[in-house]
Order: C-alpha cells, then structure tokens, then sequence
C-alpha cells in the first residue's frame, strides 16, 4: 500500500485497497477451495455503506449492500453474520472475554469520505440508537425502478473474474499503476461530481467497476420504518 | 480518591501508550467540599492531565467523543447516568474506543 500511495497520493487510497484486498480474499477462497467466503462487517459498516451508496447515487451497490448473502449464483458466496450485530456489543463482548483485540487505525484513511458518514452515525447513535438499524432496514426495503439501467454481469477480459466492465476494477487499477496512470479507473467517466471514492468496507460480488449506468429513479414503495 | 484508569482500543496512545493509570483525583477549585465527584469532573481532569495529545480523539465538547465507551466498574455508564455518574473510592473506570480499522 506504501508503494502505492506513494504513486496515487493520499486521495483514492480506499479504491485502491479495498479493490485489491476483496480480489487476494477471491483468490485465497478460490485457492483453498472453500464453500462460503464469510467477513465480520457489523450493523455501523451496513450503515454507513447504505448512506454511503445514497450520498453518492450509486443505484447498483445500493441494492445489493444490505443482502446478508451476496453472490449465490456465484462459485463463492460470500456472507455477512454480523450485520445487526452492533459495534459496540462486539466491544464490550471482546472486552469482557478478554479476546485478543487488534485496534490498528488504518494510516491512510482520515479522509477517506467512510469516515465523515461514521462521525455522522456515531453521533445518531448517541441520540438514538435504533437509528442504526432503522438505516439498515430502509436500506433493505429500497426498491429500483425497474425502468433504471443496471450494470450487467460478464467477465472481465484480462483475467477471467466476474465483472460488469470490459475488464474487472483490479485489472483497471492495476494497468493504471502499471502504466504510471494513477488516476485510471478513478473518477466517473461523466457526471456531475470530480472524483469518486470507493471505499475498504463495500460488501458487494467481485464486481468493481465504474458505473455506465445513468442515474436511476428510486421508486419509494415499503418505506419501512 | 484514588481512581484506576484503563484506555484501550487505541486510546492509549493519546497517553503515552500506558493502558492502565493509577491516579489521584480531587474535586476542581471552584466545587463546594461536599459535592460529588461525577464523570462530568473526572472527564476534564483526564483531558488536562492524562492525554497528552489530539484530546479530539478522546473528547467532543463536554463529553467523550462518540464512539468511546465508558465502563465504570465494568457497567455501561449509559445504565448510571453518563456524566452524572458519581465516582467513588477505588473505582475502575475503562476507555474503550470502537472506532478502527476500514
């Protein structure tokens, strides 16, 4: 990660890190020949993704980040046990039981855009604490028009691996640092806003790609509460 | 009083990397003799006289920075009355931050 920030910046480390890390996680699961790939995310991570996702109109991840099973019709579904389970409780659960506890903050990331929606959280949490599984179930019962353009599984041409792009997001990033592009396969091909952050915790298939899509429609039925 | 701190998921590196504190707390100047010693008190005395640097990672205005969870003798300070838990003698209070990794 040093080597490549030192290419790209301090800005975009968080696409560059989560994009890399799911694909060596793909590829150990692939290798060890496992049935399910499982992540420790916890209800304040589906949180902050799902308002993540509705900050940056991404339609796509929208959708999929509060499944609690992701890509079951792929050759490893991935899963997610801990998503109503709050932070918090894993504390005090880990304090109490004296586990090992690694708490390393991550040296890249204090402007990673994850973590103004995490102060944000944390803050509602403070006034009200079902705030955070209030976020997660609107974010299940958000439905898509049907009449938005989403992107579509494929493969990616250069390595095989599932992708809604030509080629796969990891191959994208990596040509780019490769060719001395840092700034390949970031930003949106067109659209409103500059440069568009992805982020370490997206839950999500192996899909990393830039969307094509064109802003979709929300079509509110089922606002849960 | 004697009091015994504990920082842990990563804050006890705004103390110089000591997680557990052995200290000796008294009320501040201007508090009547007879008042109690609440964690509204004991906050502002860590800040002044325990974290040694970013005091933002550890307080946001008058209270812990969300995110922080305050154990005082291993019970939730949120069950005793946040700051206006009364601090006794001998006491174990614990810092632990929930905000890491990414």
């Amino acid at each position: 990660m040093d080597d490549i920030v030192k290419m790209i910046g301090l800005k975009n480390n968080c696409t560059f890190c989560g994009v890399f890390r799911r694909q060596a996680l793909d590829r150990g699961a692939a290798l060890l020949k496992v049935d399910k790939l499982v992540t420790g995310h916890n209800a304040d991570d589906i949180a902050e993704t799902v308002l993540l996702n509705i900050l940056r109109g991404d339609i796509a991840r929208l959708s999929r980040c509060t499944s609690i099973t992701t890509g079951e019709d792929g050759p490893i579904p991935r899963c997610k046990p801990f998503k109503y389970t709050y932070e918090k409780e894993i504390v005090m659960y880990a304090y109490f039981k004296k586990l090992d506890y690694f708490s390393t903050e991550c040296i890249y990331s204090p402007n990673a855009y994850r973590g103004f929606v995490r102060e944000f959280i944390k803050d509602l949490e403070r006034l009200r604490p079902r705030a955070i599984l209030d976020i997660i179930k609107s974010g299940e019962d958000f439905r898509i028009a049907t009449t938005t353009k989403m992107p579509e599984q494929g493969t990616c041409e250069r390595c095989g691996y599932i992708s809604s792009q030509k080629w796969c997001k990891a191959c994208v990033l990596l040509e780019g640092l490769n060719r001395g592009l840092p700034k390949m396969g970031i930003g949106r091909p067109r659209g409103v806003n500059g440069d568009h952050k992805k982020d370490t915790k997206k839950p999500g298939p192996a899909v990393k790609s830039i969307e094509s899509k064109q802003c979709g429609s929300l079509d509110f039925q089922n606002f849960g509460n | 009083m004697q009091l015994t701190l504990e920082f842990g998921g990563g804050l006890e590196l705004l103390c110089d990397s000591e997680k557990i504190h052995k200290v000796n707390v008294d009320l501040p100047n201007g508090a009547a003799a007879d008042d109690d010693f609440t964690m509204k008190h004991l906050l502002s005395w860590v800040r002044t006289n325990l974290i040694k640097e970013r005091p933002e990672m550890f307080m946001k205005g008058d209270t812990v920075r969300p995110g922080v969870l305050v154990l005082v003798n291993d019970c939730d300070w949120e069950l005793s009355g946040q700051l206006d838990t009364t601090i006794e003698e001998k006491d174990v209070i614990v810092f632990i931050s929930t905000l890491h990794g990414g």
